[in-house]
């Protein structure tokens, strides 16, 4: 309350040069601080509860025999074919979503599309293979300035400049992950912070490059065969190419996290030294999920330019990589289907906020605190995931005849 | 006997301390060849220096395979001196806890395959092939140190006595000729030594092993081992069969202390 005395309750009006004493705001402050001190322990003490209630449940899961309501809390159980349906669904809604909302709606949903991308393109490195990166928007705004760049000198269209802009970006990945291959933890988010911030500087401060802080307008919107779009149904055509993209992106994900490397990304992440001792390339690797990490972002930012017609250096700062790394976190870490919650969560929540515009800050900082103390382990956890191995049901079949 | 291995001269120094001082090693085909000292000998330090962890500051380590050349193994990366078929278990248990058995012993598969990025995201037949393969291999692996009921459970959920036979089939997946054991069988109870030991023997028959140990355990030194080999402060002091080291003054000073004449 000492604290936020200055703020809440003294207000110096300027122009009239008074001060207005807002008294009432300190009574507020004791209410809602007491208030919150009721609810506190006692919410603190649930989620403890509920920790040790997890406990022997997890004990009977291990046990073979499972019947009736056994089997259901069994993690996975729920039943694939309603995932499916689900999964259907969500694909329609989709897909219809442009037609039955207004053009304001998906305009706000395809920037939420691209966060989805940036954060799965996020989640192979820091997810899986457990590298914190702070820069990550550097690769974003790599990939924006190759579309942007070569666009306006060179007339090239989105379609080519796509597969580029991510090859780029992949090729800065490398780059950046070269000087801290040794790095790791806290040591490696400061250098990856830093590289991030270098490259916006010189974004910013290379006029004759990047025409600096006045960024670079006039981008061409993508063409389909060289049709011209009115801006209503470009937006919409952006919107499904970024679904494509999107789809892509969770296959490839879903993909990678079952395969050689996708293990070998998970096993650096939980012990570097065994990793190596089982005959892991330990620099392929982290090189690997650096530039894969990067080539989304680069896709994404190609996209991200063509979709705004203009960028400048204050679209890639700090505040966007983190807000990327929110999105994984919240999600859970390596968690597809958590990552895309999380990207419409925070994507979608401080646009549909706006009528409390002064509080959605606060609202989002609330939210990521209550977060960290009750689910720290993000919105899905990968704690329980089991991967399906069709060798291995062919083996126990076998073994049980 | 063929030698395979052959260490001479081996140093490590760490600023002004000497943790391996020219200590010399000959291991032949099919040892089980155990290396014992009290604590700090620079046992481990020995084995890091061999696969790759550190780079000895003197001395060499060759291995040497019927049929292929001579190999020197100094300053190779850990990863590579596992391709050459050297494979290691650790001292504190270093599993990847929160991936399955199955996925465990997988990852030891790893330097024995080849799918790429691109075979992950296209898995075409060759990559489904070669995973499933992996799979078979890993499976039997855990068949043979009897963890094959639990391949789907998450590493850190096992007994540590099982965590440390994972550790083995996890090496063993790495398809090496020589296995390194650093400390197999702390923590174990006696039942579980025992049954350790009769496991280290059945899998050197059963794939042709070579096995060098680290171990406290002296009944377990003694029963299973061909040789011993003795340090104390980095340097070797004693070698030769169980029964030997065992009768050897120098041996019984390092681990008793002197006797007193007063």
């Amino acid at each position: 309350m000492v604290l936020t005395f200055p703020l809440l309750v003294i207000r110096v009006n300027t122009t009239e040069k008074i001060v207005t004493w807002r008294w009432e705001n300190l009574l507020y402050m004791g209410l809602g601080s007491f208030a919150v001190s009721l609810v506190w322990p006692m919410l603190i003490a649930r989620s403890r509860a509920g920790r040790t209630r997890n406990e022997p449940q997890r004990k009977e899961e291990s046990a073979p025999p499972q019947k009736g309501l056994a089997r259901w809390l069994k993690p996975g159980a729920i039943d694939s074919r309603a995932v499916l349906a689900l999964k259907v669904l969500a694909l329609f809604a989709a897909l219809i979503y442009p037609l039955v909302a207004s053009i304001y709606q998906v305009n706000i949903m395809a920037s939420a599309l691209i966060y989805v991308g940036l954060g799965l393109g996020l989640n192979i490195v820091v997810g899986m293979a457990g590298l914190l990166n702070l820069g990550y928007a550097a690769f974003y705004a790599v990939g924006a300035y190759t579309y942007a760049l070569l666009n306006h000198h060179f007339g090239l269209g989105f379609w080519t400049v796509l597969p580029l802009g991510g090859v780029l970006a992949a090729l800065f990945g490398i780059i950046l992950a070269m000087p801290v291959l040794r790095l790791r933890g806290d040591y490696l988010a400061i250098v990856t912070l830093g590289f991030g911030e270098i490259l916006r500087l010189v974004l910013e401060n290379w006029n004759a490059f990047s025409f600096g802080p006045s960024g670079i307008s006039q981008i061409e919107r993508p063409g389909l065969f060289g049709m011209a779009f009115t801006v209503a149904s470009a937006t919409t055509y952006i919107y499904y190419i970024l679904l494509g993209v999107i789809a892509i992106t969770i296959f490839v994900t879903a993909r990678l996290q079952n395969s050689r490397i996708g293990r070998a990304l998970v096993a650096l992440r939980e012990d570097e030294i065994a990793c190596q001792a089982m005959g892991i390339d330990k620099t392929a690797v982290k090189l690997t999920a650096f530039a894969l990490g990067a080539t989304w972002a680069g896709f994404m930012g190609v996209i991200f330019a063509a979709k705004t017609t203009f960028i400048n250096p204050a679209s890639f700062t700090f505040l966007e990589s983190a807000m990327i790394l929110s999105i994984v976190v919240l999600g859970g870490m390596g968690s597809v289907t958590g990552v895309v919650i999380a990207a419409f969560i925070l994507q979608l929540l401080p646009e549909y906020l706006r009528f409390l515009a002064d509080y959605r800050m606060l609202l989002f900082g609330l939210t990521m605190v209550l977060m960290m103390i009750f689910r720290p382990q993000g919105l899905i956890s990968t704690e329980n995931r089991r991967t399906a191995y069709p060798m291995m049901d062919k083996i126990l079949a076998a073994g049980n005849k | 006997m063929e030698r395979i291995l052959d260490v001479t001269r081996l140093s490590m120094d760490f600023g002004g301390l000497r943790a391996v001082n020219a200590v010399d090693l000959t291991i032949g085909k099919g040892e089980i060849v155990a290396l014992i000292g009290p604590n700090g000998a620079g046992k481990t330090t020995f084995f890091n220096c061999i696969t790759g962890i550190y780079t000895p500051t003197e001395g060499d380590i060759h291995i040497q395979l019927p049929g292929s050349p001579r190999l020197r193994l100094n300053g190779m990366k850990p990863n590579r001196v596992t391709e050459k078929g050297l494979a290691r278990t650790f001292q504190n248990v270093r599993l990847f806890p929160s991936m399955t058995t199955l996925e465990n012993v997988m990852i030891g598969c790893h330097c024995r395959t080849r799918a790429g990025v691109l075979g992950a995201v296209l898995r075409g037949a060759g990559t489904r092939r070669e995973e499933d393969g992996m799979v078979e291999k890993a499976y039997g692996l855990l068949q043979r140190v009897g963890l094959e009921k639990s391949w789907n459970e998450q590493a850190k959920n096992l007994p540590y006595g099982a965590q440390r036979r994972l550790e083995i089939a996890r090496a063993l997946a790495t398809s090496p000729f020589l296995l390194l054991l650093d400390e197999p069988a702390a923590g174990m109870n006696p039942q579980e030594t025992m049954a350790l030991k009769d496991l280290v023997r059945r899998l050197r028959r059963e794939f042709d092993l070579t096995v060098l140990l680290i171990e406290h355990d002296m009944k377990m030194v003694m029963s299973i081992s061909d040789r011993v080999v003795v340090m104390e402060y980095g340097k070797k002091i004693a070698e030769g069969t169980p029964a030997q080291v065992s009768a050897d003054p120098q041996v019984i000073k390092a681990y008793l202390g002197e006797e007193c004449d007063a």
